[in-house]
């Protein structure tokens, strides 16, 4: 139980740089996640932590000790690996007592403590089994409770749920949140994958190229991205990005596109006003355009005229890939009883309460 | 019931005529491997009968010759596996893996099995094999006391060279694995490897070497020693048994490099998280190792020390090369050479052989069920 503070953390590996001045303070019992594509920094921020990398520059706390030259062991850090990395020659049982052992706690304790955690997990009847005889989720399962038996300060998480099937992953999913509730500890989560940052993060912090793009919660970091980038990487399917111009024309604000032409309502009229005159990039979420027929109400819904291009049908709802008049095309999520063919006119509403627009140079994000 | 009429036999043929058209065709299959053989024959025949007078022409009939080994090896197999893939599915699936391991099976047969059998014959039999004297020579084998020293001595080398050369190797291969300089240390290591037994035995006699206490010594450890202000001394000469440590050094210099590069294989294989889990669980490098790593390769480990110690068992050109026997360093290999071309004991030499056969085997069937255990290789 402790908070995590990373201050001006750089690493470099030769010529490349893999984590760029990372700054983030993770609250005690957070359950921070880092998410980014591959190669982004976010692994390489985590085995830092761990200490499994050295440092090149920069500091890093656990609590509020500062931990850069202190060896993996005397971290007090428990870390699930992708692989699980279980030691093949022991069994469950001992798997999960190693780290114990090194520390030397009583046998008494060991064994209480092994126990509590496989009737946690449910691994109890596997407890005398090898590794080989286990499958993948009950691989899984006894890599976590190796690190729950260590009652940790820090849990580190290295994409632990990727080498298991969809099913099962959901459901993991949910019982990492409800461990993370049960052993209220610090959780720290590497995945590339937004759809588990968003589920199960009290904060997510998205990487790329080493830089860290922005840390917040899962609703702030949909409703608010900081840039083109978090805005694209979360939500699925990802938003759709148009370069446009803000227009200001007999006092209505308008975005104007080569393909499209939309109406700014209040009270987004008010926040982007400061930004007429020049050009953006206007984003929008699939989920926030709808097809006019069907559009909830309530919505500050601009008309947008397009031609679909491919239906899919996903039974809860239909994936309309559109194209604009000149060409251009998105995505829009509509209601499942949309009937439309390839090639048809479709009359779509857009939402512009959750538009966004942002900096065609720095892709950062204009207004809220 | 059915008749005759109902089944005409043409179209069915009974178990007879199946019988007959499956003798047929052994029949016409036994023609065709006679023939094969026969061409066999007549090569090595005409081949027998040339007479070459110069250098050119015996060129060429060695390049017949090895065409004619070659393609006749080839046309065996052939042959034999055409006949088998005409017989029925079942019995074709029974015979044909023994065409191809059958030709391995004779050689070794004729050239390891049956020598073993008539060694065994040979050792229950007098000095010139002529009259049968039972157990007599084992039981020399195992009261004489230049043969209870031949024993003493394998053991140590089994105690000292095959243990020492498993941990230097391991040694070498788990610090290599971590150093910068880990090609050039490894090739180093195992350069010994390249030369042979013999070559080596010399090599360190000239290391052993020793002269008189006054004049320049030109053996390199007795220069150390001397330079350091000691006597120079008579390594391989020494007081028994120690004298046999100098002999097991060899050993150990060449075959550390074998041990260590297939150590260096098996640390390789081991998964980084593997080790990374460990440390985090609050390991320190030396747990990692003998808690992590060792458990992890320990197949490997097996396999190197039978192999390391079924050589140690059957050592001969070392001690042969560097001390003959003398000085208390005879081996049991040793042994058998002189009582079976010195003294010309060929009973006597042959319960020794046989003796060492019989302690090898143990550790090879140890070895070989390991093998398919963990299929190592």
């Amino acid at each position: 139980m402790a908070s995590v503070t990373y201050e001006h953390v750089y690493k470099r590996f030769g010529d490349v740089v893999a984590v760029n001045d990372l700054n983030i303070h993770i609250e005690d019992k957070e359950f921070l996640v880092f998410v980014g594509p591959s190669g982004c920094g976010k692994t390489t921020s985590l085995r830092l932590l761990a200490g499994l990398e050295e440092i090149s520059e920069g500091n890093i706390y656990i609590g509020d000790r500062l931990v850069n030259d202190v060896p993996p062991k005397d971290r007090d850090i428990a870390m699930v690996f992708q692989s699980y990395a279980l030691y093949p020659h022991m069994s469950v049982y001992d798997n999960m007592a190693f780290g114990l052992k090194l520390r030397k706690v009583p046998k008494a304790e060991i064994d209480r403590r092994v126990h509590e955690a496989a009737t946690i997990l449910g691994i109890e009847h596997l407890l005398d089994r090898k590794p080989k005889q286990l499958s993948g989720g009950q691989r899984q399962r006894v890599a976590v409770g190796r690190a729950i038996v260590r009652e940790p300060q820090v849990f580190l998480f290295d994409e632990p749920l990727s080498n298991l099937d969809a099913k099962l992953r959901v459901q993991t999913r949910a019982e990492l949140s409800k461990l993370h509730k049960r052993l209220a500890t610090t959780f720290i989560y590497v995945t590339h994958d937004q759809v588990e940052a968003m589920t199960m993060a009290t904060r997510i912090a998205v990487m790329k190229d080493g830089v860290l793009q922005q840390v917040d919660t899962p609703q702030m970091l949909y409703d608010h991205p900081a840039n083109v980038f978090v805005a694209g990487f979360i939500g699925s399917p990802s938003m759709n990005f148009f370069d446009a111009t803000l227009v200001e024309r007999d006092g209505k604000l308008e975005v104007n596109s080569e393909g499209f032409r939309l109406e700014v309502p209040e009270p987004k009229a008010t926040e982007w006003r400061p930004h007429a005159g020049g050009e953006v990039i206007f984003g929008i979420r699939p989920e926030h355009i709808h097809h006019k027929e069907y559009a909830p109400p309530g919505i500050l819904g601009v008309p947008l005229q397009a031609t679909v291009d491919v239906i899919e049908l996903m039974g809860n709802e239909i994936f309309l890939y559109c194209l604009t008049k000149d060409n251009r095309s998105f995505i829009a999520r509509v209601d499942p009883r949309v009937r439309a063919q390839p090639g048809d006119e479709v009359e779509l509403l857009v939402n512009m309460e959750n538009a966004h627009i942002f900096d065609p140079k720095t892709e950062a994000a204009l207004a809220g | 019931m059915r008749t005759k009429a109902e089944t005409p036999p043409d179209a069915y043929p009974g178990p007879v005529d199946r019988r007959a058209t499956v003798f047929g065709r052994l029949a016409i299959s036994a023609v065709i491997v006679a023939a094969a053989f026969g061409v066999l024959l007549l090569g090595f025949q005409w081949l027998r009968a040339q007479t070459p007078t110069d250098n050119a022409q015996k060129a060429l009939l060695s390049m017949a010759a090895i065409l004619w080994g070659v393609g006749g090896i080839a046309l065996i197999y052939v042959v034999l596996n055409y006949v088998v893939e005409s017989f029925p599915p079942r019995l074709m699936r029974a015979v044909q893996p023994y065409i191809f391991v059958g030709p391995a099976m004779a050689v070794l047969a004729w050239y390891l099995a049956l020598p073993t059998v008539r060694t065994f014959w040979i050792s229950l039999h007098d000095r010139t094999g002529e009259s049968f004297v039972g157990l007599a020579n084992y039981v020399a084998v195992f009261t004489q006391r230049i043969m209870f020293e031949a024993f003493r001595n394998n053991l140590l080398w089994i105690l000292f060279g095959a243990s020492l050369t498993v941990v230097f190797g391991l040694a070498i291969a788990v610090l290599a694995d971590r150093s910068r300089f880990e090609n050039i240390a490894k090739s180093l290591i195992f350069m010994p490897m390249a030369i042979s037994m013999v070559g080596a035995g010399v090599i360190w006699n000239f290391i052993y070497e020793v002269r008189d206490a006054n004049s320049p010594q030109i053996g390199l450890l007795n220069a150390i020693v001397v330079a350091l202000g000691g006597e120079p001394q008579a390594w391989t000469a020494l007081v028994q048994p120690w004298n046999n440590l100098f002999l097991i050094a060899v050993m150990i210099w060449m075959q550390t490099g074998f041990a260590m590069v297939i150590f260096s294989a098996a640390i390789k294989g081991i998964p980084d998280e593997l080790l990374e889990a460990a440390r985090v669980d609050g390991a320190n490098e030396f747990q990692v190792f003998f808690r992590i790593m060792l458990p992890y390769i320990g197949g490997t480990i097996i396999t190197v020390l039978t192999t390391v110690v079924i050589f140690a068992l059957k050592i001969f050109d070392v001690v042969m090369v560097m001390t003959g026997g003398q000085f208390g360093t005879h081996v049991i290999a040793t042994q058998f050479y002189r009582q079976a071309f010195t003294n010309q004991n060929k009973g006597y030499a042959s319960a020794i052989a046989i003796v060492l056969l019989l302690t090898v085997i143990p550790v090879m069937i140890y070895n070989l069920r390991h093998f398919s255990e963990e299929e190592a290789f």
